[in-house]
């Protein structure tokens, strides 16, 4: 059974945001337009934070993509009162749309903030109708919908090597945003799989100590891993300084 | 010591089944007024339900709002009713006499107000009419009953039909005097709800040990109720909901406004009924005097609340308490809570003079629950504005119109139901009054006439 898991690394990472259009379309989330990033309703089921560091003349800007962390221990998972969203033996963290009813408790008590909310009815324009992909549900009105890691191309793939007869190939799949990646910073696969590319950059990784988690110490354990960047400028600095 | 008027049976019958067949002109006024923003109440859900949850102030992080803040401070106000009845009556508190029914009639109300918000707070309202009442638990499809939204409306629903049951219990001898005494329609109704009632001593006995039985059944679920909902907050990981010292904070914080909105009904019940034999100083002497108790109590928990923050040294933990407390506009509510919770009404509440003005404990008491409904606002929304480190996703709640006017339609809602209830029912428990008259006795004790309760148990 696969543990599927994600790896990020920020120093690959240059904020073009190819891995959020990518999951735009991949995953019929509706059009996000002006008005509702003003109301801060945008759904993005994975974004991209950006933060400045440093004063002006010297800043820098750093992006950060959010997925859903589908956490092992997930806290959104207890508190649904219609098991809208539950865990799979695979270890992805999955919401069904039809039992929702919306009271958003798993939103409060999400603290990564991915899990959106359908305020209003979705809509496309006519244009973008057929460009619906026929796999992902349309969510309407009123339920809650976030990453579930391309779940649909994960039994895609063990559909097809059931037919075949055969066990699923190591990183036979891939999510739309590891997929759009132009730089390859998101890489997503089996993490109980050494051969996997995710197993293997973590144990490399890990070496270089620059893994970590998001809000790690609230115990949730996720399974998406970020890779620190690489600042030249602080590893060239004189040891002891920050 | 003031003489006290003594009433005859008869004339305690006439006069509090009076607003059952005269309507004076502020009743009217009082219906049309709170009928008017019920309309606008009704309007506002209507449109939300069309539209979807779009037309409230809510987004991310800001998911819960105005309608679960309105819905803990109801539930809050319910807790009178048993506070007043069930627990004053095992004490044989006298003065409850006159408060009982109506106390008991506003938890109910209120509960049903308060269940209405989460309900119209789904993104899908039909959706939870029909898939979670009843809630499915034959199928094993649906139940998760280690969310905190599973217990809160057995929690609730366990209430309200246990005060109902209560209420209707001690409603009954009433039902059959009215029963005797009307025509036409009513006479019908109140003969159903008699339940052939003849006032023999059997019944009469029947009735009493059901009134003791459930008003120390329902004491539990009284303590049960505010403690599950201010789980639905304790059990989740947001900083500063998260803390252990919520159920007792929430109870404590439920019967100090729950008696305060007690006061102001009956300073209203005697204005608008003029039942000024019946709900008189000494009542409100004796409440303000539990108020005193209730509010320093409730003074204690909500320090407390602020120590737990402070204690553990969790940076996240005291940030959100630094911005409740300190920063714009918390700051205003924090000063809110505690002048309006504390610091007017009680030093105002410790002079008998001032516990025997009826307008005083009127505006005393109204002041609690504009503090109480800030203190719930404080306690929900700064914690999800701010929640964990990801600034880039925090962000400020502006409720809209709608919202506002689902919470004042909440206010009328309770009103209206209230106002209708004493149209068909008398308000003030008929039967309890004369036997509060048959106990009450005036001693001689030297020169001065003593009002006293004589009583054999």
């Amino acid at each position: 059974m696969p543990r599927w898991g994600m790896v990020i690394d920020l120093d690959r990472c240059i904020g073009c945001g190819a891995c959020v259009v990518a999951c735009q379309a991949e995953n019929n989330v509706p059009i996000n337009t002006e008005d509702v990033y003003h109301q801060r309703r945008a759904i993005a089921w994975i974004r991209l934070e950006r933060y400045w560091e440093g004063e002006f003349p010297n800043v820098k800007a750093r992006y950060i993509p959010v997925p859903c962390m589908q956490c092992t221990n997930a806290p959104c998972e207890p508190v649904c009162p219609v098991y809208a969203t539950y865990h799979t033996t695979e270890g992805i963290n999955m919401q069904v749309y039809n039992r929702c009813i919306g009271t958003r408790y798993c939103s409060i008590n999400c603290h990564w903030h991915v899990r959106f909310f359908n305020f209003w009815e979705p809509k496309w324009p006519d244009s973008l109708k057929n460009q619906l992909n026929p796999d992902v549900t349309v969510r309407s009105r009123g339920v809650m919908e976030k990453c579930n890691f391309c779940v649909h191309r994960i039994v895609k793939a063990e559909q097809k090597a059931k037919v075949e007869g055969r066990a699923l190939r190591t990183d036979e799949v891939t999510t739309a945003c590891a997929q759009a990646c132009p730089t390859n910073a998101i890489v997503f696969g089996d993490l109980d799989d050494p051969n996997s590319a995710v197993s293997q950059l973590l144990a490399q990784a890990e070496k270089e100590h620059r893994v970590y988690r998001l809000l790690e110490d609230l115990g949730t354990d996720p399974k998406v891993y970020y890779l620190k960047k690489i600042d030249i400028e602080a590893t060239t600095a004189p040891a002891g300084a920050h | 010591m003031q003489e006290r008027h003594r009433l005859g049976e008869e004339e305690i019958t006439r006069e509090l089944l009076r607003p059952l067949v005269t309507t004076t002109p502020m009743m009217w006024v009082g219906f049309i007024g709170l009928g008017a923003v019920l309309a606008i109440f009704v309007f506002a859900v209507s449109w939300m339900f069309y539209w979807g949850l779009g037309v409230t102030g809510l987004q991310r992080p800001n998911m819960w709002g105005f309608m679960i803040v309105n819905f803990v401070f109801w539930i809050g106000i319910s807790h009178a009713g048993v506070m007043i009845s069930a627990i004053l009556r095992l004490t044989q508190a006298e003065w409850r006499r006159p408060v009982t029914r109506a106390a008991e009639v506003m938890t109910i109300f209120s509960l049903m107000t308060a269940m209405l918000h989460p309900v119209i707070h789904t993104g899908r309202p039909w959706r939870t009419l029909y898939w979670v009442f009843p809630y499915d638990f034959w199928r094993n499809l649906w139940p998760d009953v280690r969310g905190p939204l599973v217990w809160d409306p057995s929690a609730i629903l366990t209430y309200l039909t246990g005060s109902t049951l209560f209420l209707y219990t001690t409603m009954i001898p009433d039902m059959a005097l009215a029963r005797d005494r009307t025509t036409g329609w009513r006479k019908v109704l109140y003969t159903i709800l008699a339940l052939g009632w003849r006032g023999n001593e059997r019944q009469w006995k029947m009735q009493t040990i059901a009134g003791f039985l459930l008003s120390g059944l329902i004491l539990p679920v009284f303590v049960s109720v505010h403690s599950i909902v201010s789980w639905d907050f304790a059990v989740s990981l947001v900083p500063t909901w998260h803390a252990t010292v919520f159920a007792p904070y929430f109870v404590i914080g439920a019967i100090h406004s729950g008696v305060s909105a007690v006061v102001t009904l009956m300073a209203l019940m005697r204005w608008l009924f003029r039942f000024d034999h019946y709900i008189r100083l000494e009542h409100f002497d004796a409440i303000g005097r539990l108020l005193i108790a209730v509010g320093t109590g409730w003074l204690w928990f909500f320090l407390l609340d602020i120590f737990f923050a402070i204690y553990p040294q969790e940076p996240r933990e005291t940030e959100i308490m630094t911005f409740r407390l300190f920063e714009w506009p918390f700051n205003v509510f924090t000063a809110l809570i505690f002048i309006f919770g504390y610091f007017i009404p009680v030093p105002i509440w410790i002079f008998q003079r001032f516990r025997r003005n009826v307008k005083i404990m009127f505006w005393t008491s109204i002041l609690v629950n504009v503090g109480m409904w800030a203190e719930r606002y404080w306690l929900i929304k700064p914690g999800l504005m701010r929640k964990y480190e990801f600034t880039f996703d925090w962000n400020w709640y502006r409720p809209s119109i709608v919202e506002i006017s689902i919470v004042l339609g909440s206010f009328a809602l309770v009103g209206f139901l209230l106002l209708v209830f004493s149209k068909i029912f008398p308000p003030i428990s008929v039967w309890e009054e004369k036997e509060g008259q048959h106990f009450a006795q005036q001693l001689q004790v030297g020169k001065r006439v003593v009002n006293a309760i004589v009583r054999e148990f």
